[in-house]
């Protein structure tokens, strides 16, 4: 393309959007002087630029433009809507010439004769409000007047040129000088040589006093020329040579480190240096500041304000902030759409906000500023926020959760499903906005670069999304990380932690139905072994509970990785993956690290899509799956001891809570009973039965079992192993502390009642009546509603032994969720303290409506006061039962199941 | 590059006959590599390197023909297994392969041979079409054939070789 033709093309699209910016900021403050004379001038030198170059259908358009730019600058015309929006046009006129010429090197065909007409309509004052009282009319024609009068060598001008046009009878003799008044003529202007000839002059005046304006203007000049422009692929080439060298730089630093001093080292360490602070001099010249991204945006509220008739003030802080050229250009559609549906959705039309209480002018903000290694930019807005019924109904209607399950979620959950695809809530689909293919393109787009978004609403005030993306993804931190023989790098964004996991230790690598998972803290956390993953494994794995887990977080996802093997942290430099591997979904890139070798970057994205395939999404589901594994009679882990006789004992490992060796030296005794010491509180002590024996002397093996914020301890013999096996506890013997036998890793062993000993701890002794046999109610269908895992924990073998086929949900909302599925039950028993949906709320769910408003359901809660036990039955609920009370937790169930029999209503 | 304008053959109308879209009357230089005893010839301008053994590193889950990746003063560098890219055995060390590194659309890639030879410079008089009895693997990746005293020379189409989205074997 012509050299010439490519920099007017360059200059001039970035003189139009100065000029559609200073627009708007002319509409809103008319008299601005600096802005008329900048916007002006900006328009001239395009037209007169168009003159030279010969394209005569933009300079027509330009001339048109500038006439009324002129009237502004006079103060002719005032900008108002009208006025500015034929300008605007004006200007897209423009742009799409300019678009044109870029392709096809020539001016498009045609003219624009409806739009300079216009143009020029309004430059004579025919269309819009003209300023009072300071237009001199010449014969149907408007003088403008200029500041400070006309100079010597402008009279000169008007007058030659009025002396070359022939005179028409239809014009009356014009005074020339200003100071003059003459009787407005309101005649029409008529498309004639005259009239182009006076309008050339009145030109040729405005641009002699536009120089003197010029004078102004030649300080910004000066400005301009300490910037230079530089074309992007040369920065792109400087910037993979420095990359080059940072790679050069971190293998000789490496060598260095194993070689130890030499002379080479002191050379070395300034080398180092110099590429550092080269490398964040280049990643400077990458940064650009924010606003760039944000300059269409005044103009596109300005015109939707308009469009949607409503009153929107866009404000923009932190415009300076800056950040890496790539990932602005990213970014830039994801917040033009946000401002979009703000202005559409968010903002409220003027009435509506009056009757709120609010301004008439809505507010849109934008606010950006640096954090740790992120920019964080917030789209905000004082309309009406997310109306969260609306998302609740579009969202059962999509399918996207049944009406149990969305009644359930709390407002932020509903709130987040806008980022779900395909979900509009948008009345109409407007031109605006309202497809629902929106909100889920800009997360995914943010995230694809390492970003995440957030938003908090509040109906009625407005909503806020908060946009944290990292600063720039030439070079990032990774972690190296060993699987097989293979080495890949981890973005450390995504890292959280990194755990070691073996069968020995805290954190160990369980299966529930057959998907491993890791125990951490509190949560279970979803795995992907990364071998299996990549189909790199070869058969001699070790055990697939030993490695390090990389925790890993995409979004609100998390989960871990399971590798072998873990190096150190590099940074890297990403380079993009060869064509041919593009769209393996598991990689983002590849790098050359330190030691020359190249290895595969991790996209942790498609690490977590490949993992969710066998697991949901959230982690609490996973716990689900954990309780439903133990409803299924699947393995459980199990602690195996020895106390007193020969017969093995056991106890589910979730009910331990620690396992001690503590000094006898510190048991003590306490209003009759053995306590200890324990981290800073005194534990009761109990031997698990007689013929325990506290040792002599040393450290004594204790079960300890918590609830809350009790604890005591369980003095034992010996502590055998940790094994998986199932549970089925067969018999049930009457030994108080013993709930039955089960096989356990091919030994009869006998499974310890933990309520029991909690009971002796604490004070309540109960002595256990003979339960009835099984026979008359085998199979009997129970449901046990606890958000304690401990008490579902300790309530199931119980109530197995007694006969019954337990399930456990740790919610009334999973509860629920079994009754959309059609499950049945015998009895319900249910916690009433609980932080979703406490039991009362429950029991009155239960009985109102669904399928188990027949079955009888009973209350297990700490306490047993009157009122509870009266709101209680108020609720539904057929009886109140006291936790650690199993002997009448038994009896009552044996009873209701007499009734049934005996078809007695419960 | 030596140039011999021979116009003479060339007036002999060779124009009918396919393959020949070599420059006419002009001599091109092929560098000759062996892949399962056949000789292949790849044009010397579209050459960039030519590399002893080295050290690939495999990327999983990667289509079979590609053997990995490797460092070539600091560019990454995509390694093709020619001999699995026509359906062929592969060998056993790829690690003691020379490859030859050709530029395609931009990117460079390493086409693993088994053994490189020289330079030739051809006469695109002699060159033939690809005959009848050529397989299905190797048609799809020649652009002709050249007959040298003792062997026949196959015409290498590198972008044919190259574009993955066209399956050969």
């Amino acid at each position: 393309m012509d050299d010439l033709l490519n920099e007017f093309l360059t200059e001039t699209a970035e003189s139009i959007e100065i000029v559609d910016v200073e627009l708007v900021k002319l509409e809103q403050d008319p008299t601005n002087k600096s802005v008329l004379d900048n916007i002006f001038r900006i328009v001239h030198t395009i037209k007169g630029t168009c003159g030279f170059l010969g394209l005569p259908r933009l300079e027509k358009v330009a001339h048109a433009s500038e006439n009324v730019l002129g009237k502004f600058r006079d103060g002719e015309i005032i900008p108002d809507a009208k006025a500015v929006t034929l300008v605007l046009e004006s200007l897209d006129c423009i742009k799409d010439i300019l678009l044109e010429l870029e392709t096809n090197q020539e001016e498009p065909a045609g003219d624009d004769a409806d739009l300079i007409a216009r143009l020029n309509a309004m430059a004579d004052g025919k269309v819009s409000a003209r300023a009072e009282g300071t237009s001199k009319k010449v014969g149907g024609m408007q003088l403008p007047e200029t500041e400070g009068g006309l100079s010597r060598e402008e009279l000169d001008a008007l007058e030659a040129a009025w002396n070359s046009i022939e005179p028409d009878e239809d014009m009356a003799p014009p005074p020339v000088a200003n100071g003059e008044e003459t009787a407005p003529a309101e005649e029409a202007p008529r498309e004639d040589p005259v009239h182009q000839d006076m309008q050339d002059a009145i030109a040729a005046m405005q641009a002699a006093s536009a120089a003197k304006g010029a004078s102004g203007g030649a300080k910004e000049s000066t400005l301009a020329s300490q910037n230079i422009r530089v074309s992007v692929d040369l920065l792109e080439n400087l910037m993979t040579m420095v990359s080059e060298l940072v790679l050069t730089r971190n293998q000789l630093m490496q060598m260095v480190r194993r070689v130890g001093d030499t002379e080479f080292s002191v050379p070395l360490q300034r080398l180092n240096h110099c590429t550092t602070e080269l490398q964040e001099g280049v990643m400077k010249t990458r940064m650009q500041p924010i606003g760039n991204a944000w300059s269409k945006l005044p103009r596109i509220v300005r015109d939707l304000g308009i469009e949607l008739n409503k009153k929107i003030n866009l404000v923009m802080k932190g415009e300076d902030t800056e950040l890496d050229r790539q990932v602005l250009e990213l970014i830039k559609d994801p917040l033009t759409h946000m401002v979009r549906n703000s202005a559409d959705h968010g903002i409220e039309d003027m009435a509506r906000r009056k009757v709120a209480g609010k301004d008439e002018t809505g507010t849109i903000q934008l606010n950006a500023y640096h954090e740790g290694g992120y920019i964080l930019i917030q789209i905000s807005d004082d309309g009406q926020g997310l109306n969260v019924e609306r998302i609740r109904k579009k969202v059962v209607a999509n399918k996207l959760a049944s009406e149990a399950e969305a009644a359930n979620m709390t407002d932020q959950q509903i709130q987040k499903f806008i980022f779900h695809p395909g979900l509009s809530t948008a009345e109409k689909v407007t031109s605006v906005s309202g497809r629902g293919v929106g909100m889920d393109v800009v997360r995914s787009n943010i995230e694809k670069i390492g970003g995440t978004i957030d938003l908090v609403s509040v109906e009625g005030q407005g909503t806020t999304f908060t946009i944290k993306i990292p600063l720039t993804l030439a070079i990032v931190s990774a972690l190296i990380v060993g699987s097989g023989k293979h080495r890949f790098a981890i973005p450390q964004l995504s890292v959280s932690e990194l755990v070691r996991a073996s069968a020995q230790s805290e954190h160990r690598i369980e299966k529930i139905n057959g998907t491993p998972v890791l125990r951490l803290r509190d949560r279970l956390l979803p795995l992907v072994h990364l071998d299996e993953l990549l189909e790199i494994h070869d058969g001699g794995r070790p055990a697939a509970d030993e490695g390090f887990v990389v925790v890993t977080q995409v979004g609100n996802y998390t989960f871990g990785i399971v590798v072998d093997r873990v190096f150190d942290t590099e940074e890297i430099v990403v380079k993009p993956v060869s064509p041919i591997l593009r769209d393996l979904q598991f990689y983002s890139g590849n790098t050359i690290l330190g030691d020359g070798s190249v290895i595969m970057i991790l996209d942790p994205n498609g690490v977590a899509t490949a993992s969710t395939q066998t697991v949901s999404n959230d982690h609490e589901d996973a716990e689900e799956v954990a309780a439903a594994e133990l409803v299924d009679g699947e393995k459980e882990t199990l602690l195996v001891f020895r106390a007193g006789s020969g017969t093995p004992k056991a106890v589910p490992l979730s009910l331990v809570a620690r396992l001690e060796e503590l000094d006898v030296a510190t048991i003590e005794q306490a209003g009759g009973r053995d306590v200890i010491q324990y981290r800073g509180q005194l534990m009761p002590l109990v031997r698990a039965n007689d013929n325990v024996k506290y040792k002599e002397k040393g450290l004594q093996p204790i079960l300890v079992f918590a609830d809350d914020d009790r604890n005591m301890g369980l003095a034992v013999d010996e502590i055998v192993d940790i094994i998986e096996d199932r549970l089925d506890v067969e018999i049930s013997r009457q030994n108080p502390g013993i709930i039955g036998t089960s096989i356990i890793a091919g030994k009869a062993s006998e499974v310890v009642d933990v309520g029991y000993y909690l009971n002796r701890a604490f004070g309540k002794v109960v002595k256990r009546r003979k339960a009835k046999t099984e026979a008359d109610y085998n199979g009997r269908r129970l449901l046990v509603v606890d958000d304690s895992p401990f008490f579902r924990n300790m309530l199931k073998p119980l109530l197995a032994a007694a006969g019954y086929d337990v399930t456990l949900v740790s919610s009334p909302t999973e509860a629920l969720k079994l009754r959309e599925k059609g499950k049945l039950f015998d009895i319900i028993i249910s916690d009433l303290d609980m932080p979703d949906m406490d039991g009362f709320t429950f029991a009155q769910s239960v009985k109102a409506e669904g399928p188990w408003t027949q079955t009888p359901i009973i209350a297990l809660s700490g306490l047993a006061d009157e009122k509870s036990v009266k709101k209680g039955k108020k609720s539904g609920f057929v009886n109140h039962v006291v936790k650690f009370d199993q002997e009448s937790l038994l009896t009552i169930l044996a009873t209701l199941a007499e009734n049934d029999e005996k078809g007695v209503a419960a | 590059m030596s140039m011999q304008m021979d116009t003479q053959a060339g007036s002999k109308g060779r124009a009918g006959l396919p393959g020949a879209e070599f420059a006419k009357d002009l001599m091109t230089e092929f560098v000759t590599v062996v892949i399962d005893g056949q000789m292949l010839g790849i044009p010397v301008l579209m050459v960039d390197d030519v590399l002893g053994a080295r050290t690939i590193t495999p990327v999983p889950l990667s289509p079979k023909a590609v053997a990995g990746v490797l460092n070539l003063r600091g560019r990454i560098v995509t390694a093709i297994d020619v001999r699995r890219r026509l359906g062929l055995e592969p060998l056993e060390d790829l690690s003691k392969c020379m490859s030859v590194v050709v530029e395609h659309n931009g990117e460079p890639y390493s086409l693993l041979v088994d053994s490189v030879g020289e330079v030739l410079a051809i006469n695109s008089a002699h060159c033939h079409a690809n005959p009848p009895t050529l397989p299905e693997n190797w048609r799809a990746v020649s652009k002709g054939i050249y007959q040298l005293e003792d062997e026949l020379l196959l015409l290498l189409d590198v972008d044919g070789l190259l574009n993955f989205a066209q399956p050969i074997a």
